[in-house]
Formats: C-alpha cells, structure tokens, sequence
C-alpha cells in the first residue's frame, strides 16, 4: 500500500500511528522526552482528529491508574512515559499484566536519576522487565510508527492480553526527524481493529479486579503470564508479517538480523544503536571483515531461540548493553548467556556496556567493540568480565 | 470463590465471608441510653452498626469485635460480653 | 555525498526547527535527510547555548551517532562564539556561516567563512529576531545544499500564508546579502 513520506519528528510518527488506532481513552503525564507525543495527541483531540476521552492526570502513578481502569471498563486504552515517570507506573503495570489488561504505553526511553539526566538509556523499560508486559524496542522513526500501528492488535489478542511497551530512545528518536511514511487513516484502522475485551467491568454484571488470592493460585496467575508471553510471539510474527504483506514494510519480528549468515563476530544490540551498528557493518564488511548484528526487537517475550538459531556457528558473540543490573552486569547480555546455556553450540559471549547514560556509541565505538571481541577469541581465552566503553577511569582516583 | 482470567472474580464475593467469626468480644447496645447518634455506625470499619427506630443494632454476622464503637460512643450506650463459642 | 552540518544559537531561537527545514527541503528535492538536536547541558532553556544537526545524503541514512566533524556550520547568534568553540571538528575546507552584518575573522585559515545580516534582515521582514530562514536563505546561495524554491514550498507548507511569505522574504533578501569567501 502506499502512504505518504514526508519529514516527521519521531514522537509525530507515534502520535499519527495512535490516532490512527483510535484509543477510547488516553492518559498522559507530561516527561522529556515524552512530552511531544502527549502534546500531539492532545492537539488531535482539541481539533477533532481524534475522538478519544483525554483524561489529564495529576501523576504517571494516576495515567497508569486511569487507563487501567478504562481498559478494565473495555476500552482501548493508552499512555506514554519516560525515565522516572515508567519507575512511577512500575507497580501498576505489574497490576496490568496480572489482571491481563492490554494497554498500549510508549516508553521513550530515559536514563534514571541520580544524578538527574535527560540522556537515553535503557534502564528505565529494563525495571519494568519483570511486570509481564510485553516490550518492543525500535530502531528508527518508521519503526515506532509501525510497531505502534501494529501493538493493540498483539497486545488485544484474546490468547494474549497483556500491556505491551513500545520502547524508542529518548531524543534520538523521540526529537529528532526523518523521513517517515503514513498510510491513510482507514487501512490503519481497519488492520488496528478494535478491542473485544473477554470480560470488562460492567454494572449490570459486577466485576472485582485485584481480588485476594493465597498461595493456592499466586503462582498459577504468574505462570499464567509465561503462557501468556509464549503465545505473543505467535501473535507478534503474524501481525508484522501480515502488516509486511499489506504495507511493504518489516522492521523484523521477534528479532532482526544483518549479514549473519557467514558472520564470525555477531553484535546483539537493542535500540536506535542497532541503526549506527548496521552501518558500522556494512563499513565494515566492504573491508572484508566477517560482522554481522543481531537486533533484538522484542525483549519480552524475550527470543533467545531466535537468537540461537540466528547466530549459527558464529564463535564470538558481543553483546552492547545500555542498561545494568549492579553486580551483575549488562542485562541483556545476561539473559543472552543464559539463553546458551546448554545449547550444543557454545559460542564466547562478551558483554559490552555501551551507551549507558547516554554514551556515545558511534561508528569508532562499535569498530572497537569488533576489535576487543576478535582478541578475545585468540588463545588468551574468553573474557568474563564487561567491558565498559567509553569508561573514564581517572573518575575514580 | 471463582477467579476469572487475570485473578477477576465476580464482585461483592466477600459478603459471602463470615467475619463475625473472628470475634472474641461482642459489642452489647443498651437501647435506653442509645441517643441514635450515629456515630458508632460512622466510625465501624465494617460498617455493622445501623440506626434503627429504637437506637443501634449491629450485624453479628459481619461484626469482628473490635469495640471501637464502644469507645467512641458520647454516652456510654454500647459494653462488652465474652463471645461464648 | 553525505553532508553533514551543525547548527549554533541560542534555546527558542529555532535551531532545530532550521535543520528540520534544512532536511524537509533536502527531501523534498529528492534526497534522504535527517535532523536531530544536542542532547544534554540539562535540557532545552531558552537563552541557553544550543545545537542542532542535519545529515542530506543521496542514500538512506543509518547513522544516529553525533556529528562530530561536520561540512558546515551555522552560527545564528555570534555572542555564542565567546562560550563555544563553534569550529570545533569543522572539516578543513568546510564552510563557517555567521549571522553577522561585518566579516568575522576566526582562528583557522583552512575554513570558508561567510557573514549575512539574517538578525537584521529577521527584524526587517519578521518583525523579531528568528534569524533561521534568513540564514537558510544565505545558505542555499552559498552551498546549493538546497534551493531557494524548495525552501519557499517547505515554508509554506509550515506556516500559514502571511508569515510564509514574511520568511519567503527573509530568505531571498539573506539569498542576496550573503558575504565572504562565497
């Protein structure tokens, strides 16, 4: 199908795809970098474009709290947040997730205070891993636009029902504008569909959501949520390869990948790195150096398979981290590792901490990240510890 | 108690929940005194205490003996029995 | 052919809003573009030194790292100059274009530097200081980056008809007033 491409401010592409969508209700709290999707969005609903109840709230604990409520009523529901506003919604999205309540939030992502910043990184979604919602993370502004085009349908599924993030990095794509295409409105909303919720809340036949249970089925309700994520990516690969059937476009799926094939160094990485990291590869490549990438589009459901079957026999995989778990390391070259563990294959898997707080990692950064990964492979043997680029060690003299 | 998807149950499940029960001591209105106030009825967390024609009545089918309308009362209308099990 | 180039002033003086047009007329003319502002210094505030960039480029562009050794850059408030180094990483050969009434001399001598009075020109035709059409105007003369009728489409495109044309009119006056190594 053919839309029109024209110069868009990313948060313009997410704001255009959610109209499109037609939410019932959108809550929003205002935080850099997010505050341009809210203030698009409100705009549509002053002028018209967009029929949504837009219900101000006095704090993202509140928005979460009112389009749990609304989706709860059976509404398609939406908000958007940042940084620590996302630390604020954290326990009402694990309350989602529980009740099975698939609200669409834009998570823009921000680095977490202190000191206070406005640099993007992933450790705000990253606190939000273990909620249940679904996360997705984009490369580019044409991606967040059809992630966003595509999410209530995966997050609405009946075998789903889950909130489902749509992680895009603060400023890099939030502020800044590219060309984008839109489609019309119609075929938007006709492949968006609408919300058939299984049970909503309802006077005439009264619902308790957030009852007490005990120890006889808390687990079965957080086991429920494993199933419940296994199935999403059914869901996930079927509506981008459907939304790639009908609009041309696919961002990949579960995961992405970049020159593997052959590839003897593979860098797994999330995000709007994942763009620079391309062309570090194809620069790469043209040398004659056998890199590859692997994107990894969704981190929850979080698709280590993918991941497995997409490396091959690559020896070396590097994993380009912008969030941390203290003591521990990166985190997705965390869940990388385990999800190795026992596969015949064995690759060396070195974590690399890349872009946290907004560090820069450039084409220079990446080349050396393939550097320090080709040593590694040599017969010193494989490094254990992550490898902080960009570090300034004489800070801590 | 059936819990749907999500942990969602049908609501008002709890009234089927006798915490009348739990109660150790049970709350005794002496209808004489009783200047129908409301205040006990404001004040009970279960909301067990109704102002009836002739003063106070309370629920013993939810009340859980906690006797803070026998505290609170203005004019010492309301005392205390142990509840025989 | 990538070009690259910075953007200098000053918040709420419309830096990124000019490497927005700057990459909405590249487009327009056929060519991928693509605009960002500067990350951090705690924020976009108004009087604060700012930066912007644009990337025009006849391939699509994969790249989101920062433009450290931009072709061009643009300063749209030379009071700047004396906080910002505003040539660092300029490529040798690259081109330096002031907002300025008077030639500017700077350190280097492997630069092009070029001058226009886009602040007089704003007040002229605007009415107040937004100096950043003026100095696209200048800039198209210099470069040919972008032309001057793309510009006059991306603008009235952005704004309604009569500041449209008021900016229309700052860029062929800027178009025309542009001095130095041109």
């Amino acid at each position: 199908m053919k839309g029109k491409t024209a110069i868009l401010e990313g948060s313009r592409a997410v704001a255009e795809a959610v109209r499109a969508c037609r939410p019932d209700v959108i809550s929003v709290y205002p935080i850099t970098p997010q505050t341009h999707i809210l203030e698009d969005l409100a705009r549509f609903v002053s002028s018209g474009r967009l029929k949504s109840q837009f219900v101000r709230a006095d704090s993202e604990f509140s928005a979460a709290s009112i389009v749990y409520g609304a989706s709860a009523a059976g509404a398609r529901a939406y908000t958007a947040s940042a940084s620590q506003g996302l630390l604020l919604m954290n326990e009402v999205i694990y309350a989602m997730a529980s009740t099975r309540l698939p609200v669409v939030l834009t998570a823009v992502n921000r680095a977490i205070s202190a000191p206070i910043t406005i640099q993007p990184d992933h450790q705000d979604t990253m606190s939000l891993r273990d909620t249940g919602a679904l996360q997705i993370h984009v490369e580019s502004m044409q991606e967040a636009y059809d992630a966003h085009v595509q999410s209530f349908r995966i997050a609405e599924d009946p075998e789903v029902l889950l909130p489902l993030l749509i992680c895009m990095d603060g400023w890099v794509l939030s502020h800044s504008y590219e060309p984008v295409t839109v489609f019309p409105d119609e075929a938007i909303s006709e492949f968006a569909g609408t919300f058939h919720p299984v049970q909503k809340l309802d006077p005439a036949n009264p619902l308790t959501y957030g009852s007490y249970a005990d120890q006889d089925v808390l687990m079965e309700y957080r086991y429920a949520l494993m199933l419940a994520q296994e199935k999403a990516k059914e869901k996930i690969c079927s509506v981008t390869k459907e939304y790639k059937d009908i609009f041309g476009h696919f961002d990949g799926d579960l995961i992405d990948t970049h020159c593997t094939e052959d590839a003897e160094i593979i860098l797994v990485a999330m995000g709007s790195m994942v763009s620079t990291i391309r062309a570090a590869v194809d620069e790469l490549r043209a040398e004659g150096r056998k890199v590859g990438l692997i994107k990894v589009r969704t981190f929850r459901p979080f698709p280590g398979e993918e991941i497995i079957k997409a490396c091959g026999k690559a020896p070396l995989i590097a994993v380009l981290d912008k969030s941390l778990s203290v003591n521990t390391g990166g985190i997705l070259a965390t869940e990388v590792k385990a999800s190795f563990y026992g596969n015949p294959v064995q690759p060396v898997i070195l974590p690399f901490m890349a872009g946290l707080g907004g560090k820069e990692v450039n084409r220079r950064v990446i080349k050396e990240i393939v550097d320090i990964a080709s040593r590694s492979g040599d017969k010193q043997g494989p490094r254990k510890d992550t490898v902080w680029m960009g570090l300034d060690h004489g800070f801590f003299n | 108690m059936d819990l749907l998807l999500g942990g969602v149950c049908k609501a008002g499940e709890s009234k089927r929940l006798e915490t009348g029960k739990w109660r150790s001591f049970r709350p005794v209105v002496d209808r004489n005194r009783c200047i129908k106030c409301g205040k006990c009825a404001d004040l009970c967390p279960d909301s067990c205490m109704e102002i009836k024609e002739d003063g106070a009545e309370v629920n013993l089918y939810y009340c859980k003996g906690c006797l803070i309308c026998m505290r609170e009362c203005p004019v010492k209308a309301i005392t205390k029995e142990v509840e025989e099990k | 052919m990538l070009v690259e180039l910075r953007i200098h002033g000053r918040g709420g003086q419309g830096s990124v809003a000019m490497a927005e047009m700057i990459a909405g007329a590249a487009f327009a003319e056929g060519k991928f573009a693509q605009a960002f502002p500067y990350l951090g210094g705690g924020g976009e505030r108004r009087g604060a030194p700012v930066q912007a960039y644009a990337r025009i480029s006849d391939s699509p562009i994969k790249l989101r790292e920062k433009i450290e050794e931009p072709d061009l850059v643009i300063v749209q408030d030379p009071s700047i100059m004396e906080m910002v180094d505003v040539l660092a990483g300029l490529k040798p050969g690259g081109i330096l274009l002031i907002n300025s009434e008077e030639p500017v001399d700077v350190s280097r001598k492997d630069v092009r530097i070029c001058f226009v009075p886009a602040g007089k020109i704003a007040i002229e035709t605007l009415g107040r200081p937004i100096m950043n059409t003026a100095l696209i105007g200048a800039l198209s003369r210099i470069t040919g980056l972008v032309e001057v009728g793309t510009v006059e489409e991306v603008l009235r495109s952005k704004f309604p008809k009569e500041i449209a044309e008021k900016n229309i009119l700052a860029v062929r006056k800027a178009f025309e007033q542009v001095g130095g190594a041109l």
